[in-house]
């Protein structure tokens, strides 16, 4: 099924850079992991930009959602090393550092999707002639 | 090496995500984005296993950082979560937020206990 052949390496490539950034800020056990943080805030920002591109300002051809989407973008974003770092903060004797990231990562998520979505719509505005609301 | 191990890893979680994730939503037709839920709770429960076992780095990078990374999603959490906002659900999107972040964790949590045990 082309969708999946295209899902698995959209995967792979968001997974590697994951893996980068993760290598390029190392965090202690009881540390704030900022590299998950900025991960997972980075992806929900794009996401939020290419949702709007490819939904409301122009269609897409059908496997640039499952590509950079579904791919891409959740590969490299994740929820389990999020819920695993919680955890390890707090057997590392840091509950409050992982309550705040705990927190932290939603909050920043959820703003940063949203942010994505109105600059990508403010931005389409400006350009003449396309179809965004 | 590490590198190949997250690729083959990330290369089959990504694809279970949607395919599990179209699954769970077939069989329900509310709002709520089940599917995106139960892969991600059951992946923070798989990794929390994982973490919790003395596991040497390639069997980490294939099946944590490549298979459970790639299979749990936050840029789609945030996205549903944002288009329940939009669409006027604000009960369910804040369900989604909360019910994530404590299914996810507890779900870790049970993962590195059962580890724990087995030990």
């Amino acid at each position: 099924m082309p969708v999946l052949a295209v899902i698995a390496p959209g995967g792979a490539l968001g997974a590697l850079a994951r893996h980068a950034v993760q290598t390029a800020l190392p965090t202690g056990p009881a540390g704030f992991p900022w590299a998950t943080f900025l991960v997972n805030v980075s992806g929900c920002l794009l996401i939020g930009v290419l949702m709007v591109l490819i939904t409301e300002v122009r269609p897409a051809h059908r496997l640039v959602r499952p590509f950079l989407g579904v791919g891409v973008l959740g590969g490299y974003t994740t929820f389990s090393t999020y819920a695993v770092d919680v955890r390890r903060t707090v057997e590392a004797g840091a509950p409050l550092t992982g309550l705040a990231y705990l927190v932290a990562t939603m909050v920043a998520a959820v703003a940063a999707v949203a942010a994505g979505m109105w600059l990508t719509r403010r931005a389409a505005r400006l350009v003449p002639g396309n179809g965004a609301r | 090496m590490t590198l190949v191990l997250i690729v083959l890893g990330a290369a089959v979680g990504a694809p279970l995500r949607y395919v599990a994730d179209r699954a769970v939503q077939a069989r329900h037709d509310t709002v709520f984005p089940w599917g995106t839920l139960a892969v991600n709770v059951s992946g923070s429960a798989v990794l929390g296993f994982l973490a919790a076992l003395p596991l040497g780095d390639g069997v980490m990078a294939l099946a944590g950082t490549g298979f459970c990374g790639a299979l749990t999603t936050y840029s789609t959490l945030g996205y549903e979560t944002v288009r329940l906002m939009e669409e006027g659900a604000r009960f369910h999107a804040v369900a989604n937020a909360v019910a994530s972040v404590v299914a996810g964790l507890g779900a870790a949590f049970c993962g590195a206990a059962l580890a724990q045990a087995l030990l």
